[in-house]
């Protein structure tokens, strides 16, 4: 009796059989997984909208602002005044990154002290590096509450995070880095095309 | 006639357990005789839930979602749909409805302590059913395309990129896209019709599964099921229909009239409902001057806002939603009701509801120093809650109480050591009077005299 009931079970068999199954099922809803998951990623649609924009800036006067879209994001272009471009040192004590040490936020070339090709223009990525609100230019001398010592700048009305006219951060705001530089280059004296480095439109 | 009806039952009885579930559920589901006026805000939340299903389906039958068309879709809608305007608003209303009833349903669980021992699961359940309303809430509102639905969706989204390593990736990820767009909008118009309503429905089942095995609590705490008759009835209950089934109508019955009101009257309630940015259509170009989210985050947003760096700022808005997670293995006090805790206990949570509100206040206005200031101290009350809510949670010698204040003020101390910043010198040194005051009073108190005793707790119910 206690023989055949033997035969008719082994626990120990059954037992490894289900591990292994449940085992194998689990790889199997691993793989299926992935598709579902992988969907998510920007398509290939997505990924080729990111053409350069060309954009003429013979009509920017100083400290005005111009605003383009390139991959779906604001891309600022602003002309800095002499005195804009003096003033930029003084402000170095009160920033979080005064020398632009963070290499993801500007190309090489862009690493200096105006942030630029040239110092009279600034472009920058239109996105706050906190939360991804849209920061407002205030420039010198325009009425604003941040303070006497505003020496022009971009003003973050999401959370307060402030950047200074060569789109680096304060300390003691919520954003940690500076305002991103994207790939640019200058076509012309006049024309600038952003997404596109000096060195690759060269060759 | 009544025959057929009980030929009828037994046909279908032998086939689904009709009358069993009713019986269990309903007729012969004992709850206590004590109920009061926070115990309607269960079965209203049902009732919202209804109106939200029933009415986002008619939404969606002229809803487009796509990024060229959402915005004039929703306006054609109120304009041109026969009832449009009336289905939308019942829409919008019901999901600030949704949150006004939850955030009652909540405290109601807090204040007599709903959470604590057998009902801990039941809680976990329901702190997951409004975390996901939370996604729900938000993924709708970013259907109408609008300048907050955007930008909303952009910082909220955002929230995601503080997380060290994959934070970049995660966002794309999420959206789809490098900036929110219309496959961001697409997606979410699936998740919040599709997906999170059935999560939803899924958890609300297994909500009131856990209620009814466990047994609802009571404004006084005392276990009903201690005490049966020899039938094994609870001496206090009694059976849910028809007592409360016909109780819970008059709650519905008034909350009709108070959400028909503002259905009719006031559907954007100032601003409060329907942002008024939220009538111009999305720019990605221009951020509106004065974001925010809906009413129902602001308490969070105001601690994310507070506190003067991405990942902490991300971190601690977190822990203010995760930390409900804890709440019955943080308060593990024998007292489950307000009733019979201490004067200080009763004075602490007032003072916690009232820091929510004004959380949620400064969480709607802009960012001036003193507000973004004011947000820091009462972020610091809204976690010190849940530090107290511990030290009270059992006898403690004084020792307790001294460590636990000198480690909170140290805590205070260091943070504002970290963000010192002259200009605010002044505006830091008056506002750290408010956590000081409160942590002081909280801890001392129980030491220096008696007003942190309980009360006895009753062997059976006190309504009479």
């Amino acid at each position: 009796m206690t023989k055949t009931d033997k035969q008719a079970v082994n626990t120990g068999r059954r037992r490894f059989l289900t591990a292994a199954t449940t085992v194998v099922g689990a790889v199997g809803v691993g793989f299926v997984a992935v598709p579902f998951i992988a969907s998510w990623q920007p398509s290939a649609k997505a990924k080729a909208i990111g053409a350069p924009v060309d954009v003429d800036i013979a009509k920017l006067e100083p400290s005005q602002k111009l605003t383009i879209t390139w991959r779906g994001k604001p891309v600022w272009i602003v002309r800095r005044s002499k005195q804009t471009l003096n003033e930029l040192p003084s402000l170095d004590g009160e920033l979080r990154d005064p020398h632009s040490e963070v290499e993801s936020q500007q190309p090489a070339y862009c690493q200096n002290e105006y942030r630029s090709l040239k110092p009279e223009y600034l472009v920058l990525v239109g996105i706050c590096t906190h939360l991804g609100c849209s920061p407002t230019y205030v420039p010198e001398g325009e009425a604003h509450s941040l303070g006497p010592e505003w020496k022009g700048g971009f003003f973050c009305p999401c959370h307060g995070s402030r950047f200074d006219m060569a789109g680096r951060v304060f300390q003691g705001v919520p954003a940690p880095t500076n305002l991103e530089v994207p790939a640019y280059h200058y076509e012309s004296e006049t024309r600038i095309v952003v997404g596109v480095d000096p060195a690759s439109a060269q060759a | 006639m009544n025959g057929t009806r009980t030929g009828l039952l037994s046909w279908i009885d032998e086939r689904f357990p009709l009358t069993k579930l009713w019986n269990e559920h309903l007729a012969q589901y004992y709850a206590p005789r004590n109920f009061n006026f926070w115990y309607f805000f269960g079965s209203l939340a049902l009732v919202v839930l209804i109106i939200q299903i029933l009415s986002g389906i008619w939404l969606a039958m002229s809803y487009k979602p796509d990024a060229e068309l959402a915005f004039s879709s929703v306006e054609y809608i109120m304009r041109d749909v026969d009832w449009g305007w009336l289905i939308r608003y019942l829409h919008s209303t019901g999901a600030s409805a949704f949150f006004v009833v939850v955030y009652l349903h909540m405290f109601r669980g807090i204040m007599y302590g709903s959470y604590k021992s057998p009902r801990e699961l039941l809680w976990l359940v329901g702190v997951v059913i409004y975390v996901v309303l939370m996604a729900e809430a938000f993924m709708g509102y970013l259907l109408p395309w609008g300048q907050m639905s955007y930008w909303g969706a952009q910082v909220i989204i955002s929230l995601f990129g503080a997380i060290p390593g994959i934070g970049e990736a995660l966002t794309t990820w999420i959206r789809g896209d490098y900036v929110v767009s219309d496959v961001t909008l697409n997606r979410f118009f699936a998740l919040h019709v599709v997906a999170l309503p059935i999560v939803l429905l899924g958890l609300i089942v297994v909500h009131i599964m856990a209620l009814h095995e466990v047994g609802s609590n009571n404004p006084d705490g005392v276990e009903i099921k201690k005490n049966k008759d020899e039938h094994g009835i609870p001496r206090d209950g009694i059976p849910f229909h028809p007592y409360y089934s016909v109780k819970d109508i008059m709650g519905v019955a008034v909350f009709l009239f108070l959400f028909a009101f503002v259905v009719f009257f006031l559907p954007e309630m100032g601003g409060w409902f329907l942002e008024h940015d939220n009538f111009v259509p999305a720019d990605p170009l221009k951020t509106p001057e004065h974001i925010k989210p809906l009413w129902y985050f602001t308490p969070f947003y105001a601690i994310l806002r507070a506190i003067p760096d991405k990942l902490t700022g991300v971190l601690a808005m977190g822990l203010s939603i995760v930390v409900f997670f804890f709440l019955p293995w943080i308060d593990r006090h024998p007292v489950k009701s307000v009733r019979y805790r201490s004067p200080l206990f009763k004075v602490l949570l007032a003072l916690f509801a009232v820091t929510f509100v004004f959380l949620g206040y400064l969480g709607t206005q802009p960012v001036y120093p003193i507000l973004s200031e004011l947000g820091l101290r009462f972020s610091e009350l809204y976690f010190g809650f849940f530090v107290l809510l511990w030290v009270y949670s059992r006898d403690r010698s004084a020792g307790v109480f001294w460590t636990t204040l000198l480690v909170v003020l140290a805590v205070i101390g260091v943070i504002d050591w970290i963000r010192f910043d002259p200009s605010k010198g002044t505006l830091m040194m008056v506002s750290v009077l408010i956590p000081v005051v409160y942590f002081v009073g909280f801890l001392v108190l129980p030491v220096l005299t008696r007003l942190n005793e309980s009360r006895p707790v009753p062997e059976r119910l006190t309504a009479k």
